[in-house]
């Protein structure tokens, strides 16, 4: 972590994040427990690259998203958003940055205001970062629109008169109206067509090398990861459980649950692990979690050890860290 | 494959959708047939009619303002679209059977599972209580339920989606149909989850040797369990034949498109090729082949004519003259 | 490379997917088919230009039709009878030349009586919703957006100070009054200092007593909408209007005040369901203040069912201030209004029907109208109950 010559190429450093959410039960309201929605979350994005955050529903990577963009406070841990701790800051003196993050929704439905036109909605972002000309801001939004491969003559129309796809690149177009340097993608081509999915992903990859933009890509589809990002963290319960860059990870998993995510692709390619998959029935919740992994209910090569002992992250390669002893001691799956 | 053996066919099926001013025609001269013991995939995007085309073979497509406008659906040689409401009925749930994609609301939240399977045992079959909690428990076994005892006394909520979805395979088992028809049963479902769910409808269906209709839009899911595949594309099959024909062989420049815009880690660092345009609105569809506004191989003819059905043997078929042998396929007028 | 690809796919990708159809045409052409709701909305129009007209030809010296000329010699007169020309002075003589709906006991003009209360009811109706609408959108938006943040300490015992200190004024005791409104300001005092010290990670006692979480603002607000609902609205206006001096905006205010309550519920619900939605998420994303929030962003999409009560609601507060008129404790008699004219009338019912069946009939259209296009509304704003139709 203290890598001080490449430190302004990283745009974001997220260190043992964490968020609990209280369960209130009764008349008095009490706290009868925790949902450990984020737990010790730790990774890097640098400038201009993109990783990939993946996991199952419930996993907490979109609260992980939440966090960042402060729309969310941090109960522990920090941001570091181009070396600066935004945990601490109040809403005014986040105001500046605001600008440097922007996210993309999966439901292009509800990420537009169904009253404003694409215009308007646009405009809001114009205004923020100080365009207040009329003829200015004409000018921009053209210019946005055609970035994101509309015509300039959509800003006028509602929302509701697009489709799935077209209303993401309008939301693209929004995120970028402010010229932020990082770009939150909620799982933003799991609610498209097949067909239009490639058109969001080459968009977002032209983008990428235009604006030198960075992207915190959340997904829980492996090809999509595999085909866009640069490094990814497999996300389990609150839990990173593997972290490494992408080549690595999707040509030597370590970590059981890789494994399962990795042989569960129905795709030709990648063989039924029958075995991890018969052991590996879903788990409840993410309520009263046991002591030790939090992936013992459900991993093959669970033992004694793990129940108990919190498990720390392992280095299996450069840049490659797994959450499992039991690997790291056999030195592979 | 042979037709007298298809178990269900359906010719030439139109069904339309009329609104006050406009006539959506949501499926539009559909022909396929499902064997004994086969698994057939629909696939398409949203709004290419698929679903449409299972609730006509179910009887339960809502007249008005749906109008099945032309075509047979042969079930056992018999034509469905001549039975009336109580003969519908006892062919529902009895002989073919449904699975729907939501597993939260396909339940009803103030029963028990017990009850719920009970009822659809019941409805067909007479049998006393003890036979009824009898064969409920066999059913549950059957889809992997652990401690089916206890599982028939729990309501919906108290189930993951997964062991809701099971239960729905269940229910949908109780009066062992010949026929299944599963819609999307698994895309509200995790990665991992899907999978399994995948291999437990492969086991079954070898066990109960009964017909599955498979509808999705998931490429990946379709080469993970069909058997033959219908692409179907605004209304019309565009191509169909078996799996590994359709998948590695495509002969329609749709499946073609669809299967070369698929992101994955071996297309890293390449263009996606993404099909331009959007799906077409079904009441405003092109004239000529439906698919030759967004298509590489278009021709004037493609405007102009309905292209005809391309023969390629093994029950191949691609609706597109233009890349058969050369442009010699044959047109419709 | 890359460019002109994006470039020449442009023309295509924004292909619309439906011929343009406005909002305003959509709803006109959901709105058309409930020929009940229509049958409502002309009679909502022809009543608003009623009343207006109503309200230009009986104000003035020397009105076109006079509701306080009194006429003994033509009283209790039926409908279309012909004014008796010989016993009427000149300037007794009706415009119209005829008693369109008849005179009263005093043989006053019901015809400019009813015009004349048209125009009350209609300002009661609007002025009285408007109220409760402004309440039940501020109340409904603050329990929606800001309900999870709860009222500190520190606020709570300035809050406390401020109300008990101004009630002992009010109440004349201007001593301890003053003395608690300082204690109040003090308290907001103490608040400033130790902003710092609450954003240190390591907190005081005195600091985090001071910032201890009492009760959430959602919870003040709904139960003090519970309390509201607990009386009977009928009897509460009928209390306050007894203590204040009777007059027609009296009865406006107290009717708005007194019916804001369904609105705050609509509000919050709407909100809270929109706070979810992940446009709200990008808007507070891209930093704008929760004020623009709220106004340019959540309530333009909330004002739909609010829209919907509010014409339910006119309908209520006219039959609520026809109810009070009628009880003598609504506008005071010289001026005309629905509830009087029917209560004046009853006393004739069987001499002179027509003094309690004009009034009764226009309330009743009237009343019925508004429904009947408030519900033709919400079936075509609401989405999810438009399949039914």
């Amino acid at each position: 972590m203290n890598e001080m010559g490449s430190r302004n190429a990283t745009i974001l450093q997220v260190d043992n994040l964490k968020k609990y959410f209280p369960i209130r039960r009764g008349f008095f309201q009490k706290i009868t427990g925790w949902v450990r929605a984020v737990e010790n979350v730790s990774f890097k994005i640098k400038r201009g690259k993109t990783l990939g955050l993946v996991g199952e529903s419930g996993c907490g990577k979109t609260t992980v998203a939440r966090l960042i963009l402060k729309l969310l406070d941090a109960d522990e841990g920090q941001i570091l958003f181009d070396a600066q701790d935004i945990t601490q800051l109040d809403e005014k003196e986040m105001k500046p940055l605001r600008k440097e993050m922007q996210i993309i929704f999966q439901d292009p439905y509800g990420s537009l205001n169904p009253r404003m036109t694409v215009g308007q909605s646009i405009a809001e972002g114009l205004k923020i970062s100080g365009i207040h000309n009329r003829s200015k801001q004409n000018q921009r939004l053209e210019k946005l629109l055609k970035m994101v491969g509309m015509s300039p003559a959509s800003s006028d129309r509602f929302p509701h008169e697009f489709s799935g796809g077209q209303r993401q690149r309008i939301g693209i177009a929004r995120a970028l109206s402010v010229e932020p340097a990082l770009i939150i993608c909620d799982e933003p081509v799991s609610a498209l067509d097949v067909s239009i999915q490639a058109q969001i992903i080459n968009l977002l990859k032209d983008l990428q090398s235009q604006l030198e933009l960075s992207y915190l890509f959340i997904s829980h589809d492996l090809n999509v990861v595999g085909y866009l990002c640069d490094k990814v963290a497999v996300m389990y319960k609150g839990h990173i459980m593997e972290y490494a860059p992408a080549d690595a990870l999707f040509d030597h998993p370590f970590h059981p649950y890789t494994h399962l995510l990795l042989s569960a692709i129905p795709d030709t390619e990648h063989k039924i692990d029958a075995e991890l998959n018969a052991t590996a029935d879903e788990v409840s919740n993410t309520l009263n979690p046991p002591s030790g992994c939090s992936f013992q209910e459900r991993c093959p090569l669970n033992e004694e050890r793990c129940k108990h002992n919190p498990i720390e992250f392992e280095k299996m390669g450069p840049d490659h860290l797994v959450r499992c002893w039991k690997v790291a001691r056999n030195g592979s799956y | 494959m042979a037709d007298n053996k298809a178990l269900l066919s359906v010719e030439e099926l139109k069904v339309y959708f009329r609104s006050e001013d406009e006539v959506a025609r949501a499926v539009d001269g559909v022909s396929f047939d499902v064997g004994r013991e086969e698994t057939v995939c629909l696939v398409g995007e949203s709004g290419c009619g698929k679903t449409v085309t299972a609730l006509s073979v179910m009887g339960l497509v809502p007249i008005p303002p749906g109008e099945i406008a032309g075509g047979k659906i042969l079930f056992r040689a018999k034509n469905l679209l001549d039975f009336n409401d109580s003969d519908m009925q006892k062919v529902r749930g009895n002989q073919i059977a449904m699975i729907f994609q939501e597993p939260l609301t396909s339940l009803n939240p103030v029963f028990t599972i017990g009850d719920q399977i009970g009822e659809a045992i019941q409805i067909h079959q007479t049998a006393t209580q003890s036979e009824v909690v009898e064969r409920s428990q066999q059913l549950l076994k059957d889809v992997g339920i652990a401690d089916p005892a206890q599982r028939l006394r729990d309501y919906p909520h108290q189930l993951s989606g997964g062991q809701r979805q099971r239960v729905m395979i269940a229910m949908a088992l109780a009066c062992d149909p010949d026929l299944v028809i599963a819609d999307e049963p698994t895309t509200a479902l995790d990665v991992t989850v899907q999978a399994q769910i995948l291999r437990l409808l492969d086991t079954i269906q070898k066990m109960r040797s009964m017909s599955v209709l498979y509808i999705t839009h998931d490429l990946g899911v379709v080469s993970k369990i069909a058997d033959r595949i219908c692409v179907m594309y605004a209304g019309i099959i565009a191509e169909q034949g078996n799996k590994d024909a359709v998948l590695k062989t495509p002969k329609h420049p749709y499946t073609q498109a669809l299967l070369a815009s698929l992101p994955n880690r071996e297309k890293r660092g390449q263009r996606l090729y993404s099909i331009p345009g959007t799906v077409p609105n079904p009441a405003y569809k092109p004239d000529g082949c439906p698919f030759h506004p967004r298509c590489q191989h278009t021709i004037q003819n493609c405007s102009e004519q309905y292209p005809g059905m391309c023969d390629y043997g093994d029950g191949h078929h691609a609706r597109c003259p233009v890349l058969f042998e050369g442009g010699k396929g044959n047109w419709c007028d | 490379m890359q460019n002109t690809e994006t470039d020449a796919q442009d023309i295509q990708l924004d292909a619309p997917l439906a011929p343009k159809r406005t909002r305003l045409e959509e709803f006109w052409r959901l709105f058309r088919k409930n020929k009940l709701a229509i049958a409502g909305m002309v009679f909502f129009i022809l009543f608003f230009f009623l009343a207006i007209a109503g309200f230009g030809l009986t104000r003035g010296d020397n009105p076109l039709l006079d509701p306080a000329m009194v006429r003994l010699q033509d009283k209790l007169r039926p409908p279309l009878a012909k004014p008796n020309l010989e016993r009427l002075q000149a300037n007794e003589i009706p415009r119209l030349g005829v008693y369109i709906f008849g005179t009263d006991d005093l043989g006053r003009d019901v015809f400019a009586r009813m015009l004349q209360g048209s125009w009350v009811s209609l300002t009661v109706g609007f002025v009285a919703v408007g109220i409760a609408v402004l309440i039940g959108i501020f109340l409904g938006g603050i329990a929606g957006y800001y309900g999870n943040r709860h009222i500190r300490v520190g606020q709570l015992l300035a809050a406390a100070f401020f109300i008990v200190g101004a009630l002992l004024l009010v109440g004349k005791l201007i001593w301890s009054g003053s003395a608690l409104l300082i204690g109040g300001a003090g308290c907001i005092f103490i608040s400033i200092l130790m902003k710092k010290a609450a954003k240190a990670k390591t907190k005081s006692a005195g600091t985090r007593f001071w910032y201890f979480n009492t009760i959430s603002i959602d919870t003040v607000v709904m139960r003090f909408v519970d309390i509201m609902l607990c009386f009977p609205s009928f009897f509460l206006i009928l209390t306050v209007v007894a203590l204040l001096p009777a007059s027609i905006y009296n009865i406006m205010i107290v009717i708005g005040l007194t019916s804001w309550m369904g609105t705050t519920r609509f509000v919050r619900a709407e909100f809270l369901s929109l706070r979810e939605q992940d446009f709200v998420a990008a808007a507070r994303a891209l930093g704008l203040s929760n004020f623009r929030i709220i106004f340019r962003h959540m309530v333009p999409n909330a004002v739909a069912p609010v829209l919907v009560s509010a014409t339910i609601g006119i309908a209520t507060a006219i039959l609520t201030e026809a109810g009070l008129s009628f009880l003598g404790f609504g506008v005071p008699p010289p001026h005309a209004t629905w509830g009087n004219i029917l209560s004046d009338g009853q006393r004739f019912i069987f001499d002179a029907p027509w003094l309690t069946f004009v009034p009764g009939i226009a309330i009743l259209i009237v009343v019925l109208s508004f429904n009947l296009f408030g519900e033709g509304l919400r079936d075509v704003l609401n989405p999810k109950l438009r399949e039914r139709n």
